[in-house]
């Protein structure tokens, strides 16, 4: 992936949440930006590494990289024309 | 040679010809999906029967349909029998954790059934789970509850059940439905995600 640096709308810290919340907080934050907006998540729950991914493959918004970072799972999503 | 039929894929050939990258392929089929998708209310509705009345069975059904919402899914929940008890005013007090005929409940030493149906084992049992949920944040049942409406989950008792029951509406948390099988059918009908808990 191109170094280049994707500015995020806003931010969901869903550090410390368990399955659902994580899932939750982020549909909720997604429905607040407009489309093509970029929104990052940081969460601890390891089946988030599961789950983002697919929540945003089922809800037409697009994963568009994740990492670990200090010990937390750091996603960032576009919003897209979809569902969520 | 002129070409008068243009199907999608054949334009999807041309202009991957051209200038796609693969890049552009991935969004075109995402964005096709959540498109197709969108226009089958069947793939967005989920509808799922709630019937056991223990703790933790209580989350199942409750986080299964947060994320259906919270995934742009029209989402109800059905109530029966001991499922009632989750909806319940006093769900926090009929909740509990039975370790009785329950083998892959953990415990910190073997115990055989017979020691297990002992008074006190259930409340042992019950307030191990709740001290090992709180240890690892789990949403508490009052949270899931409150989120499933905030994300508008429909909260349906079985009106049958709280007949034998001897339930009242009243006795249920706000803005619970109430309805019948033929109710919870009419909507299942239409849905293509149907679970049973």
């Amino acid at each position: 992936m191109a170094e280049t640096e994707i500015q995020e709308a806003t931010t969901v810290d869903a550090r410390g949440l368990v399955c659902p919340m994580p899932i939750v907080r982020t549909a909720k934050a997604m429905k607040g930006l407009a489309l093509g907006d970029v929104l990052k998540v940081i969460a601890t729950d390891r089946g988030s590494v599961a789950d983002i991914p697919a929540w945003a493959g089922s809800t037409g918004n697009e994963l568009l990289e994740w990492h670990e970072e200090d010990g937390a799972f750091v996603f960032l999503l576009r919003k897209g024309a979809g569902i969520g | 040679m002129a070409d008068t039929s243009l199907t999608p894929a054949r334009a999807m050939e041309q202009r991957i010809d051209t200038a796609l990258t693969e890049e552009d392929v991935r969004r075109i089929v995402r964005s096709e999906i959540a498109s197709a998708t969108s226009r089958d209310p069947g793939a967005r509705t989920a509808t799922i029967i709630a019937s056991k009345g223990t703790l933790d069975w209580a989350y199942p059904p409750l986080i299964l349909a947060t994320t259906a919402a919270a995934s742009g899914m029209t989402t109800s929940v059905f109530f029966t029998f001991y499922g009632l008890s989750i909806i319940h005013r006093d769900f926090e007090r009929l909740l509990k954790v039975s370790p009785l005929g329950n083998p892959a409940m953990p415990m910190p030493v073997t115990m055989p059934n017979l020691v297990l149906g002992l008074p006190g084992m259930g409340p042992m049992a019950t307030h191990m789970m709740k001290a090992k949920f709180r240890d690892k944040h789990v949403t508490t049942i009052r949270e899931l509850l409150e989120t499933s409406r905030d994300l508008g989950v429909r909260l349906i008792a079985c009106q049958m059940t709280m007949d034998v029951f001897g339930y009242k509406p009243e006795d249920f948390i706000e803005g619970v439905e109430f309805a019948g099988a033929a109710a919870f059918l009419a909507e299942a009908r239409k849905a293509h995600l149907t679970l049973f808990v």
